[in-house]
C-alpha cells in the first residue's frame, strides 16, 4: 500500500476516481458503458499523440512539431487515396511513411545540429504546416471515398442500449490498444525502450555505457513521427474530413496530458500506464463539464489548475525526499 | 598506448604519451588539473580518438578506431567521478544495463537482470536494495552500484577517475579492500586521485602527468609525498602551519545556542579578526546547514548571531551580504558559479552596485578595472576574461568564486569545501590566499572534511557531530590523529 503511494500514477487515479464520482452524481449520464465507448473513441486521436509525446519526453526532448506531421500525413494520405484509389491499408501506409519521414528530418537536425530540440520543432511545426498550406491552399476535403468511411463505422463488437440504439468498442479505439501495447512492449522489454529511459536520464552516461544516441534518437522521432501519422489517419477517420487547420493547436492538449500522466520535461521518467491516466483526466474532464453543462470555456481554466497542482505536487514530493535524505539528528 | 597525443582546439591536452599497465596491475594516474589525466582515460576507452600516429594495443592486438563500444568489449571498464549513473533507473538496472547492451539480444528479461545484479553484489559482498531507484541513494552506495556494474561484463582493467572524493575514511577502506580483491582476480585497476597519501597506499606503479607530458612512471615503493608533489607539479610546495597574530579582541562573529530542527542544535563559537577557524565532522554532521544559517540561506529556529557586538538576524543572503559575510559554497559548480557565462562577469555579480555609473547602468570602465583588479589579486591563469567559467580547471574556478566573494570587501568570510576536487598545487594556492586575508584582518571559517587542511590553515578546529560542535583544538597544540579519532568516534 506504502509502496503505491511513491508512484505519481496512484494520485492520479484517485484524482479521476473523485471527479468521476462527482460527475455521475450530477449526471448518471456519465458513467454508462455508452458514454465510455464513445469517449474512448473520440479520445484515441489524442490518445495516439499522447504515446508518441510519452517517447519524446522519456528521452529527454520535447515534440512540438507532431500536430503538422499528423497533419501532412493525412492530408498526403486522403489525396491519395481520392486520386487514385486504394483500401485501408494503403491509406494505413502511407500516414505512417509521410509520418515517418517527417519525424526523421526532426531527428536529423536535432542529432547533427544540435538545437535544442523544443526550437527544432517549432520551427519544423512551422515549416510542414506552412509549406502544406500554401500548396493545399488551405482547401479542406470531404470526398473520401466509401470503404474509408464504413471503415470507420466498424465495431468490435456490437452492444445495444435501451432505446435499441447500438453502440460498443469501436475499430479506432483499437488502433489505441494496439498502439499502447505495442509501446509498452518496446518500453519495457527492448533494449531500445530502455536506452530511451537511459538517454532521458542522462545522456552522457547513455554514451559511456555504450548506447548509440544517434540510433536511438533517429528512433524516437521517427516513431512521435509514426505516432503522428496514425493520429492523422485517425483524425480523418473519425470526423470524415480533412481540414489543413484542425489539429495545429492542440500540442499544448497533448503535452498537457502527458505531463498529468508524470512524465517530467527534464526526461528519464514517465510511464505508458501514467499517460493513459493523463488523457483520461482530460478526456473525463472535458465531457463531464459537458454533462455538467458547465461553459465550455471553463475547460481551460480547469485543465491549466490541475496541471498546476499535480506538477506543484510531484516537485514538492521530489524536495521531501532529498531534505529525508540529508537529514541529520540534531536532538 | 604509444604516442599518444590529443589536441583540442588550441590546446595540447596530450602530448606523445606512452602508457602501459599489467594484467592484475594497481596502478595510479596522478597530475594536476589540466594535465590530461581526463584525456588519457578517454582515449584508453574509447570515448575521445587520439590524434594521428598513435598506437593501442591490447592484449598485444593493435587497435584502430576504438569506439567505446569496442573497449567495453576489451574488457575496459571506466567508473567516472560522476559515477555516469542513471538515477532515474533502478540499481538492478543500472548494474546490469551495461550487459545487456553488449548482449546481442535486442529485448530484456527482467529475471536476467535481477540474477546479474545479485551475482555482481555478491562478488564484492555488498547488498543493495536492487528495486531502489539509484537517486534516492548515498553516494557511496552509488559508487558501489557503478562498481557492480563494472564487473558484471568479463572486466579486466576497471578504470576510476576520483573515487574517494566524496567518501568517508570507512567507506575508502571498504573501496580499497575491494580492489585489492578485485586484484586477487587478475582484474587491473587504473585508479586517478589528487589524495597523494591514498595512491602511495594503494598503488604499486604510479604514472605522473604534467602539462600533457608524461614526467615517468615510478614504483611506489620509491615515492613519498613530497616527492610525488614535485613530480606533478615541478615546483616543492611549503607546508607550513597558520600563524595567527592577536588582532583586536572584539569577536567579528560570535553564535550562541543556535540550532535548527533536524540540522544542528546549541552551537555556540566565536570568530575573532585575523582568525581561521576550520569546522569539520562528518558528511551530514550539520556543518553545512551551519554556515547557510549564518548565510541566510536558512533561518534558525533559536539561538543569537551577533556581529561586531551587535545583535543581527539575517532573513536573507542580501542581508548578510550587507553585514559583511561572504560565503563560498560547497558545490562551485551548481551554487557557485554561472558555468556559461564569462570569467569577467562571474566575478563582479556579487558587486553590481559598486560598478553602477551614472543613470544606473553598468559602467564598463570600473567593472572592467574591478575584474581586473581581482584576476591579478588572486592570479587568475585565463586566456581572456571572456573565457566562459566552464572552461578554467577547477582550482581556477574556484579562484574565481572566491575573487567575487572577496570583492564584497566581506569582514567575515564562510568556505565550503574550498579544494574540494582541485590538485595540490592549486590547493596550496587557494591556502596561501585564505591566509592572506586573515593576516589582513577578515575572519574567516573553513569547513572541510579533511583533517590536515584544516589543521595546517587554521589556528582552532571545531569538531562538529550530528549537529552540535562536540570538540575544540587549538592547531599548535593537537596532531592530526587526535583530531581525526574525534571525528570518526561514534557517539
Amino acid at each position: 500500500m506504502k509502496k503505491w503511494f511513491k508512484h505519481h500514477e496512484t494520485y492520479v487515479l484517485l484524482v479521476i476516481i473523485l471527479f468521476s464520482m462527482i460527475i455521475t452524481l450530477v449526471n448518471p449520464n456519465f458513467l454508462t458503458l455508452e458514454n465510455m465507448f464513445d469517449l474512448l473513441k473520440s479520445y484515441s486521436f489524442i490518445g495516439i499523440f499522447a504515446v508518441g509525446v510519452t517517447f519524446v519526453l522519456i528521452s529527454g526532448g520535447i515534440d512540438i512539431s507532431f500536430t503538422a506531421v499528423a497533419t501532412v500525413a493525412e492530408y498526403v494520405m486522403a489525396v491519395v487515396i481520392i486520386k487514385y484509389g486504394g483500401n485501408i491499408l494503403l491509406a494505413f501506409l502511407l500516414a505512417a511513411g509521410v509520418g515517418i519521414l517527417l519525424g526523421l528530418i526532426n531527428a536529423t537536425l536535432i542529432h547533427f545540429f544540435k538545437i535544442p530540440t523544443i526550437i527544432t520543432t517549432i520551427a519544423t511545426l512551422n515549416i510542414f504546416y506552412g509549406i502544406l498550406t500554401v500548396i493545399s491552399g488551405g482547401k479542406w476535403i470531404y470526398a473520401l471515398p466509401d470503404w474509408f468511411r464504413s471503415f470507420a463505422d466498424i465495431r468490435v463488437f456490437t452492444l445495444r442500449n435501451a432505446g435499441g440504439i447500438a453502440y460498443g468498442l469501436s475499430i479506432i479505439t483499437l488502433i489505441w490498444i494496439i498502439v499502447i501495447v505495442l509501446a509498452w512492449a518496446i518500453l519495457r522489454f527492448t533494449k531500445l525502450g530502455r536506452g530511451i529511459y537511459a538517454m532521458g536520464g542522462s545522456m552522457t552516461a547513455a554514451r559511456r555505457v555504450g548506447f548509440n544516441i544517434f540510433k536511438l534518437q533517429m528512433f524516437v522521432y521517427s516513431f512521435m513521427g509514426l505516432m503522428a501519422g496514425l493520429a492523422g489517419l485517425v483524425q480523418a477517420l473519425l470526423v470524415q474530413t480533412v481540414a489543413p487547420n484542425s489539429i495545429v493547436g492542440k500540442e499544448l492538449d497533448v503535452l498537457a496530458a502527458v505531463v498529468l500522466g508524470g512524465a517530467s520535461l527534464a526526461g528519464g521518467t514517465g510511464t505508458l500506464f501514467g499517460t493513459i491516466l493523463g488523457v483520461t483526466l482530460i478526456a473525463i474532464m472535458s465531457n463531464g463539464l459537458t454533462l455538467m453543462r458547465v461553459s465550455s470555456f471553463w475547460y481551460n481554466v480547469f485543465i491549466g489548475l490541475v496541471i498546476i497542482l499535480s506538477v506543484s505536487f510531484s516537485a514538492y514530493q521530489r524536495r521531501a525526499r532529498t531534505k529525508r535524505a540529508i537529514i541529520i539528528e540534531g536532538e | 598506448m604509444k604516442n599518444i597525443s590529443k589536441r583540442y582546439t588550441g590546446v595540447q591536452a596530450l602530448d606523445q604519451v606512452d602508457f602501459e599497465i599489467e594484467r592484475g596491475e594497481i596502478h595510479c594516474l596522478v597530475g594536476e588539473n589540466g594535465s590530461g589525466k581526463s584525456t588519457l582515460i578517454k582515449i584508453i576507452s574509447g570515448v575521445e580518438q587520439p590524434d594521428e600516429g598513435a598506437q593501442i594495443e591490447m592484449d598485444g592486438q593493435a587497435q584502430h578506431h576504438l569506439q567505446s563500444i569496442d573497449s567495453i568489449r576489451k574488457g575496459i571498464e571506466v567508473i567516472y567521478q560522476d559515477l555516469s549513473l542513471f538515477s532515474n533507473l533502478t540499481v538492478a538496472e543500472n548494474i546490469a544495463l551495461a550487459q545487456t547492451i553488449a548482449s546481442n539480444s535486442r529485448f530484456i528479461n527482467w529475471g536476467t537482470v535481477r540474477q546479474i545484479a545479485e551475482t555482481a553484489m555478491q562478488r564484492i559482498e555488498v547488498n543493495i536494495l536492487l528495486d531502489e531507484l539509484v537517486s534516492d541513494l548515498s553516494v557511496a552506495d552509488q559508487q558501489l552500484v557503478a562498481i557492480c556494474r563494472a564487473l558484471t561484463s568479463d572486466v579486466k582493467l576497471l578504470i576510476l577517475d576520483e573515487p574517494t572524493t566524496a567518501l568517508t575514511r570507512k567507506e575508502i577502506e571498504a573501496l580499497f579492500r575491494v580492489i585489492t580483491d578485485l586484484q586477487s582476480k587478475g582484474i587491473a585497476t587504473m585508479f586517478v586521485s589528487h589524495k597523494l597519501d591514498e595512491v602511495l597506499q594503494i598503488a604499486q606503479r604510479v604514472t605522473v602527468l604534467r602539462d600533457g607530458k608524461k614526467i615517468g612512471g615510478f614504483p611506489s615503493g620509491e615515492l613519498n609525498s613530497e616527492k610525488l608533489t614535485f613530480l606533478m607539479t615541478g615546483k616543492k610546495l611549503d607546508y607550513s602551519q597558520y600563524e595567527y597574530v592577536t588582532q583586536e579582541a572584539q569577536p567579528l562573529l560570535e553564535v550562541e545556542d543556535l540550532s535548527k530542527a533536524g540540522n544542528f542544535k546549541d552551537v555556540t563559537f566565536s570568530l575573532l579578526p585575523g582568525e581561521i577557524v576550520g569546522i569539520t565532522g562528518l558528511l551530514g554532521s550539520g556543518r553545512t546547514e551551519l554556515a547557510q544559517c549564518l548565510f541566510g540561506m536558512m533561518q534558525p529556529d533559536s539561538g543569537e548571531i551577533r556581529i561586531q557586538g551587535k545583535a543581527a538576524r539575517i532573513r536573507s543572503v542580501q542581508e548578510a551580504i550587507e553585514l559583511g559575510i561572504g560565503y563560498v559554497p560547497e558545490n562551485r559548480l551548481l551554487q557557485g558559479l554561472v558555468m556559461e557565462q564569462s570569467v569577467g562577469r562571474n566575478i563582479v555579480i556579487t558587486i553590481i552596485e559598486k560598478i553602477l555609473g551614472a543613470l544606473r547602468l553598468i559602467d564598463p570602465r570600473k567593472k572592467q578595472k574591478s575584474i581586473e583588479h581581482w584576476i591579478e589579486e588572486l592570479s587568475i591563469r585565463i586566456p581572456s576574461v571572456e573565457s566562459p567559467v566552464q572552461t578554467l580547471s577547477g582550482g581556477n574556478q574556484q579562484r574565481v568564486v572566491v575573487a567575487k566573494w572577496i570583492a564584497t570587501d566581506p569582514k567575515i568570510l564562510i568556505l565550503d569545501g574550498p579544494t574540494v576536487g582541485i590538485d595540490v598545487a592549486a590547493k596550496s594556492s587557494i591556502h596561501e590566499i585564505i591566509r592572506k586575508l586573515a593576516r589582513e584582518g577578515m575572519g574567516i571559517l573553513v569547513i572541510s572534511d579533511e583533517v590536515a587542511e584544516v589543521l595546517h590553515n587554521c589556528n582552532r578546529i571545531l569538531v562538529m557531530h550530528k549537529g552540535r560542535l562536540v570538540d575544540e583544538f587549538r592547531a599548535t597544540e593537537t596532531s592530526e590523529e587526535e583530531v581525526q579519532r574525534c571525528v570518526d568516534t561514534v557517539r
